[in-house]
């Protein structure tokens, strides 16, 4: 990083990423309570397990419809499944997609984004245009089109809710790409006869990570509630494999069995999406006051 | 203003065209026979052979997108595999719902958000505004088709006060049907636009023109909406524009959650079912009614903001 700094002698010295992560997270109540709850809903899916009452998946004809009483905190499905321990296993797939989704669709993106932004020419043109008429589109709905064209499943709906993100990723990696291409010690580079894998890797890439890991931090949010959705509508996670939306969907099914399964899953998504909302708009903030809400 | 007009009437055939492409290449690519996903494991290889001939998959590439083209164009989408209507058909009749859902849902969220963000804005880190800050921190939060199921329990099922499924019959029943799915859509609309119209309102607040009018003696209700509001609505269209077609995705999960036909149900069903036909007829028809919501947004821009029509 240093060699950005030495570029820009004239930006005052920048508080550490660390520095500046500690100070936004830990500043307001309303970010250290978000905080709080998605460090919970980590462990619960890192523990789930052990914190599971019973095997998500075993069903019970003799149990069914159970309202939440001391032995099923929030009753039971119309397969005798104990629904607590669905939502603490679905917080999993929650967690997961909504981790591992932005991070491809930054990777992708920003692939698309540099090829564009760096070459140029008919490149750019044939990428930004497939780019705009995505950007059209808004993501859920991309979402939706593509998995009613794929099908539901785990690898599915990582490919679904990257696809549905890569635009946003590419316009930006494009636009930061294009401007640190301008810079002096990258023209300097290019004049030199650096190859381009070479300026690439060490001049264009370390100036545009910042941006796009912000983007990736606000779509994590985002991406849960796609997951959700896409479970919810028969195309995502595929039962038994419990998940928030499909839980809710089960829970649809059964409406006049028991409301709890969707009461409970709802809850679990809406917090937790919150609080991923609230950190993400607290690190927006930090790092661009311009775009601050207050 | 004419010429950019067409300029961008123009620029949206070969946009038109690259959805065609995509949905096209997309159907076809991936893994899976169509014919086989219709008929089932079950089928035996002359029936696979006769299906797929039917269905033209024996084609060449060009000519089937030639033929799905055609299709498209002269509003024919083929033959549901699973009940045997025309797609076009089905589309005909579910499509008003959705478009009635998508209308309705926006004018509730715009007559609930506006005033809610020019509250929030006149009372500035006051009460008002903390209250609407946590309205739309929730309305962002909170998944649509949750809050469907929890309105739909709540009032469908155990009050009783709305219908539990269904479209509904002529005008009233119609408008009877469509208030709790509407209503919804429009919470999570009426976060969104609050929150705008508060950011823009403010924004023009701040202006010298604002305070000139203050200074002239104008009162305050004047200024906001005479001054404030009347400026703050063009990046309020544009939210709006942007809402729209948030709202339209949204209908899909909604029309489930209260079993209620539309474009949505139909398009999940047949995803359910594997209805190819079906899911590529759905997946046009939102595709255009992207591309065209955007262009008709861009075209009001034109007409709303005169330093659009330079270039």
């Amino acid at each position: 990083m240093s060699l950005i700094s030495d570029a820009r002698p004239s930006l005052p010295p920048q508080p550490s990423t660390l520095d500046l992560l500690r100070t936004t997270l830990f500043s307001k109540p309303g970010t250290i309570f978000a905080v709080a709850i998605i460090v919970v809903f980590v462990f619960v899916a890192a523990f789930a397990p052990f914190l599971a009452p019973y095997d998500p998946l075993s069903q019970s004809m003799i149990k069914i419809n159970r309202l939440p009483s001391a032995a099923n905190w929030l009753g039971t499905d119309q397969f005798g499944r104990d629904v607590l321990s669905r939502i603490i296993y679905g917080s999993r797939n929650s967690l997961l997609f909504g981790l591992i989704s932005p991070f491809c669709a930054a990777v992708v993106g920003s692939a698309l984004g540099i090829l564009a932004g760096y070459f140029g020419g008919i490149v750019d043109r044939i990428i930004s245009r497939v780019v705009d008429l995505l950007l059209a589109f808004p993501e859920l709905l991309l979402a939706i089109l593509i998995a009613a064209v794929l099908g539901g499943g785990f690898w599915n709906v990582i490919f679904v809710i990257t696809v549905a993100f890569v635009p946003g990723f590419a316009r930006v990696a494009r636009a930061q790409t294009m401007a640190a291409k301008r810079e002096p010690y990258v023209e300097a580079a290019i004049a030199v006869g650096v190859r381009t894998p070479v300026i690439i890797i060490r001049h264009i890439i370390p100036n545009i990570m910042a941006p796009i890991v912000v983007l990736a931090m606000l779509w994590v949010a985002s991406a849960i509630r796609l997951e959700a959705s896409l479970s919810f509508l028969g195309i995502g996670t595929q039962p038994p494999n419990p998940s928030w939306g499909n839980i809710i969907r089960d829970g649809l099914n059964n409406i006049f069995g028991s409301p709890w399964p969707i009461i409970g899953a709802g809850a679990a998504i809406t917090l937790v999406v919150l609080a991923f909302n609230l950190v993400g708009d607290a690190i927006r903030d930090a790092l661009d006051p311009s775009t601050s809400s207050e | 203003m004419g010429r950019t007009l067409i300029l961008r009437l123009l620029d949206a055939i070969p946009t038109v065209f690259l959805v065609l492409v995509l949905v096209f290449f997309a159907m076809r690519i991936l893994p899976g026979d169509p014919a086989l996903a219709a008929l089932g494991d079950t089928a035996t290889p002359e029936q696979l052979a006769i299906l797929r001939e039917q269905m033209g998959l024996n084609d060449p590439l060009w000519l089937q997108f030639v033929t799905f083209v055609r299709g498209v164009f002269t509003l024919d989408f083929g033959t549901s595999l699973s009940n045997g209507r025309q797609v076009t058909q089905l589309i005909a009749y579910n499509l008003p719902y959705t478009i009635e859902l998508t209308i309705v849902a926006m004018i509730m969220g715009v007559l609930a958000g506006v005033p809610l963000g020019v509250m929030a804005a006149t009372h500035r880190n006051k009460l008002p505004d903390s209250g609407v800050r946590v309205f739309s921190l929730i309305g962002y939060a909170v998944p649509d088709f949750y809050l469907g199921a929890l309105l739909l329990i709540t009032f469908a099922l155990n009050l009783g006060w709305f219908p539990i499924n269904g479209g509904g019959e002529g005008f009233a029943d119609r408008l009877y049907h469509v208030f709790l799915p509407a209503l919804t859509l429009a919470f999570v609309k009426a976060a969104f636009i609050g929150r705008l119209t508060r950011t823009s309102l403010l924004e023009v607040l701040g202006k010298d023109f604002v305070r000139t009018a203050r200074a002239k003696g104008a009162t305050e209700r004047r200024v906001i909406y005479r001054h404030g509001l009347r400026n703050a609505l063009l990046p309020i269209t544009t939210g709006l524009g942007l809402s729209l077609l948030a709202t339209l995705s949204g209908s899909v999960a909604i029309e489930l959650v209260f079993n209620r036909p539309g474009i949505g149900k139909l398009l999940v069903n047949a995803i359910s079912e594997r209805d190819y036909a079906v899911i590529q007829g759905g997946v046009v028809v939102f595709a255009i009614i992207v591309v065209a919501v955007n262009l008709i947004m861009d075209l009001v821009y034109i007409m709303v903001d005169p330093r659009m029509r330079g270039n």
